[in-house]
């Protein structure tokens, strides 16, 4: 081919990319919502730490460390415990990221000079920031502790550190749960897409619709397999976690079976939708990839605490799907807790799932165009 | 007798074309009614409204007595619809699609057996494999059989015969004819004229507009001004040569002869043929003969499209 | 020397064979008919004449240059036009032909002349800036068969031009067709429609990978006592379907 030939071709492919306005649209956008994403959520500083304080004798040396960490911007208190007994529960629930445990007569013992104990305890199911919340709290420490120390000599504070739920900070503990949401999303919402799409495109759909068939029907027909598949692929993945990795699995498999069966069901409820409203498989794939993958990746809390983002994608982020899912399973393998504490992610879920079938099943008209 | 299927001014847009306008035509009961027509004319359309794919924008049509807007789901469990496109699953075997279209009307192959045993045995051979690897007369064999199987009271057929070579094309319309003396009522459409010659009746549409519907043979019938058919030797300078007759209303090419149509409405055709022999002899034809002809359907169809004006063909004009 | 020759030309897929021993000449000039039924052999034997598949066995010669060895220079001195492959719908009018025209390596100047004439001729040069996908499909089909031209091949090839096209327009093409074949192009052409058989100058009709009848639509029809192409057609693809007496 002569080089005008070439330069000819080029101007020609240029034309079609130009041209195809739905296709550029996608592929302009992408990397600019990636980069955003990223750029924001993409933060190892954790804000807001909510700081669980057990103070068995409060003196006046406790109530200094407490009062300065509450004067940071990073802890906020949310509860003074006389005992730890009561830490448990706060953890469980979910309602307290960290606590400070402090030792019986913990002013007294520094006024003796004796070593002061302290014990930290920080809700590491999320092994990112359960690390940077330890440095936090070691450097307000010791900030106090160096304070002391030039004002009076011989302060010793001990600081104690467990990580609650994932003591190793195994990042595969971290990754398990979101994985499986990644892996449910894929399946679930791309393959149904695709494969209502193809029906579309190859022409059988008309002789599906004029048929006794219904909308719901066809749906459920081309839903109840992908289930299945998802189904299949969640109990893979948990037996490949357990068996290779070593995950903890404290909680109850059949409750996170279940939780995965509906997240399932949102995920294709999705795919339908998107599918209904693209008339082309690359269409369908395309929007699915940015209306499931993409959000469940970035702004699920999987990877990126939803915490460190800003305001406005943590109101994104709250009807993502995936985010809700990764709370229950991480609670569910790692913290070992049950429907009690989360039946407000699962309620979530299962509204979820009702309203995306519901306007699924609307937006697949009886009729072409 | 009833009417199968009656559509009075149906009209239907897509944006700023008109695809259909003024739509009216009547199948009778048991009747093989052809919608003959190019591309474009607004055949797929129509199937799509009657079928209840689609909602007219203007008009009403009915089929089986009932309405298409209306009453969508009970006329879609009793049609049996093919559309244009190829519609069968290429993945799944002839078995598999032909039972997953009876199960999809709540049917079995075996009830619905006899009804596709004409064309289906053909394909029995074959059962087991893959829709993709038929060829294409098969292909069609098979989605006609997926269309009767559930034993529709009507058969409705987008352009079956598409792309299908003539011989296949020959048997699939053998395969009608043996369905209609059955009794059931068949619409197809279909760009090519001469498979017109084998239905009851015909409705010539073009540009979204019926031009005339009548049984094949009377639609020749109506053909307006005299028709001769002219042949002899350089063809292609014949008909240039007849281009040049000043009374030449239309002069096209159909197969081995030459159609002329000649202006003068009334005129004795053999009179007309003698002048023409003498006008052709006199620019060296010498072995020129024109004889009167008796209008087909495709002469028909391109006089009602307006193919007048016969200069030389104004290649740019017919949409 | 003919524009086109086969000898024995042969096309085996594994143990299928599509294309068995077709042996026949295309003069210069001539407009030829290429008829078979579907799955017989027809696109195989095609594409191997335009340089797009190696034969099996067998030899062939088009414009001069040998279908094995010399497939490039083949397919820049063709022209082509099918069903499936011609202009791109989201490339306007003028767009399509400059497209064309400068991959057939022609210069800008003649480009430009070409373009207008080609607008000119097909009365389109008020649509010049429209989507061809736009464009009714009798229209596109003539713009198509008019871009397959603009380097002025001296042999082109039509793979089922008419395909859904109104009567009047199938008849306009093929007067272009005997407009181009007059100033000695050869056409190349399959069809369904076998009243367009009786346009060609010769015909051949395959049937199961072979040359089943080759000779003029007349020839053929005294041959096989048939009154149309299409019943020398249904004679030798289904000779069972047809009654002797027919």
């Amino acid at each position: 081919m002569n080089a005008g030939a070439l330069r000819a071709f080029i101007v020609k492919e240029f034309r079609h990319i130009l041209r195809d306005r739905q296709t550029l649209t996608i592929l302009l956008l992408m990397p600019l919502v990636q980069v955003v994403l990223f750029g924001f959520a993409l933060r190892s500083d954790v804000r807001d730490v909510r700081l669980a304080v057990v103070d068995p004798t409060p003196d006046y040396a406790s109530t200094a460390l407490r009062a300065r960490f509450a004067a940071t911007d990073r802890f906020r208190v949310v509860a003074t415990l006389p005992t730890t007994a009561l830490l448990e529960p706060l953890f469980r629930r979910g309602e307290a990221d960290a606590a400070l445990v402090f030792e019986p007569d913990f002013g007294a013992r520094l006024g003796r000079s004796e070593p002061a104990r302290l014990l930290l305890a920080v809700d590491a199911s999320d092994p990112n920031t359960g690390t940077t919340v330890q440095n936090y709290a070691r450097a307000v420490i010791a900030a106090q502790e160096t304070e002391w120390a030039t004002a009076r000599g011989g302060v010793r504070i001990a600081t104690d550190t467990r990580m609650r739920f994932n003591p190793t900070l195994e990042s595969v503990n971290l990754f398990v749960p979101g994985l499986i949401a990644l892996v449910l999303t894929l399946v679930s919402a791309m393959m149904t897409a695709i494969s209502l799409s193809r029906e579309k495109e190859r022409g059988t759909m008309e002789v599906l619709l004029v048929s006794p068939l219904r909308p719901v029907h066809i749906i459920i027909g081309k839903v109840l397999p992908y289930l299945a598949l998802a189904f299949a692929n969640v109990v893979t993945a948990l037996l490949a976690a357990w068996a290779v990795f070593q995950v903890p699995f404290r909680g109850s498999v059949a409750l996170l079976l279940a939780a995965s069966l509906v997240y399932s069901m949102v995920s294709l409820a999705i795919g339908v939708f998107v599918a209904a409203r693209t008339p082309s498989q690359r269409g369908a794939m395309l929007a699915a990839m940015l209306g499931t993958l993409l959000p469940s990746t970035l702004l699920s809390g999987m990877i990126f605490p939803i915490a460190s983002m800003p305001a406005p994608l943590q109101v994104l982020s709250s009807i993502v799907p995936a985010r809700w899912f990764i709370v229950v399973a991480r609670g569910i393998m790692l913290k070992g807790v049950g429907v009690p504490q989360l039946w407000q992610e699962l309620a979530v879920l299962s509204f979820m799932t009702l309203a995306f079938m519901a306007l699924a099943v609307r937006s697949f008209k009886p009729r072409l165009g | 007798m009833s009417d199968s299927v009656v559509v009075q001014g149906l009209g239907k847009r897509f944006g700023d074309a008109q695809a259909l306008a003024d739509v009216s035509l009547v199948v009778e009961d048991g009747e093989l009614f052809g919608l003959v027509g190019p591309d474009g004319a607004g055949k797929t359309t129509l199937f799509r409204i009657l079928t209840t794919l689609l909602m007219p924008d203007a008009g009403t049509a009915t089929v089986l007595g009932l309405d298409v807007v209306r009453d969508l789901w009970e006329i879609r469990s009793r049609v049996g619809y093919m559309p244009g496109t190829f519609s069968l699953y290429p993945d799944l075997s002839v078995r598999e699609n032909l039972e997953f279209f009876a199960s999809v009307f709540s049917t079995t192959v075996e009830r619905g057996y006899d009804m596709i045993a004409p064309v289906y045995r053909q394909l029995e051979p074959f059962r087991e494999r893959r829709a993709d690897a038929l060829s294409g007369g098969m292909k069609q064999k098979l989605a006609l059989s997926c269309a009767l199987v559930h034993r529709p009271d009507i058969l409705l057929l987008d352009e079956p015969t598409t792309g299908v070579d003539a011989v296949s094309r020959r048997e699939f319309w053998d395969q009608l004819a043996a369905l209609r003396a059955s009794g059931l009522t068949i619409v197809v459409s279909t760009p090519y004229m001469d498979e017109a010659l084998r239905c009851d009746r015909v409705a010539l549409i073009q540009g979204g507009r019926i031009l005339e519907i009548d049984p094949p043979e009377v639609i020749g019938e109506r053909y307006p001004l005299p028709l001769l058919a002219v042949r002899g030797l350089a063809r292609h300078a014949l008909l240039l040569t007849l281009r040049e007759f000043p009374h030449a209303h239309s002069v096209y090419p159909f197969g081995e002869e030459i159609h002329y149509t000649d202006q003068r409405a009334g005129g004795d055709a053999t009179r007309i043929g003698a002048e023409l022999e003498t006008f052709l002899r006199a620019k060296g034809h010498q072995e020129a003969r024109a004889v009167p002809a008796a209008a087909g359907i495709e002469d028909s169809f391109m006089m009602l499209m307006g193919g007048g004006g016969n200069r030389a063909p104004r290649l740019g004009v017919s949409p | 020397m003919s524009a086109i020759s086969a000898r024995g030309l042969t096309k085996r897929f594994g143990r299928f064979t599509a294309v068995d021993q077709i042996t026949f000449d295309v003069a210069a000039g001539e407009v030829f008919g290429f008829l078979g039924a579907n799955g017989a052999g027809k696109t195989t034997a095609m594409k191997m004449l335009v340089g797009l598949l190696e034969p099996t066995e067998g030899e062939g010669h088009v414009g001069g240059f040998d279908v094995r060895g010399q497939r490039d220079s083949i397919r820049r001195n063709i022209g082509y036009m099918s069903q499936r492959f011609s202009l791109y719908g989201d490339l306007t009018v003028r767009e399509n032909i400059q497209l064309y025209a400068t991959i057939y390596g022609l210069s800008t100047a003649q480009i430009v002349e070409r373009s207008t004439g080609l607008l000119g001729t097909l009365g389109l040069s008020s649509h010049a800036n429209e989507l061809v996908g736009r464009l009714p499909l009798g229209w596109k089909q003539k713009l198509a068969f008019s871009v397959a031209l603009v380097h002025q091949p001296k042999i082109v090839f039509l793979d089922e031009p008419t395909g859904g096209v109104d009567p009047i327009t199938r008849r306009q093409f093929w007067e272009m067709i005997y407009a181009a074949a007059t100033q000695g192009t050869t056409v190349f052409v399959t069809t369904h429609y076998m009243d367009e058989a009786e346009y060609c100058d010769r015909i051949s009709i395959m049937v199961d990978g072979r040359i089943a009848a080759l000779g003029t639509p007349g020839e053929l029809k005294e041959r096989f006592g048939a009154r149309s192409v299409d019943d020398v057609f249904v004679r030798l693809a289904r000779p069972a379907a047809i009654p002797a007496s027919a």
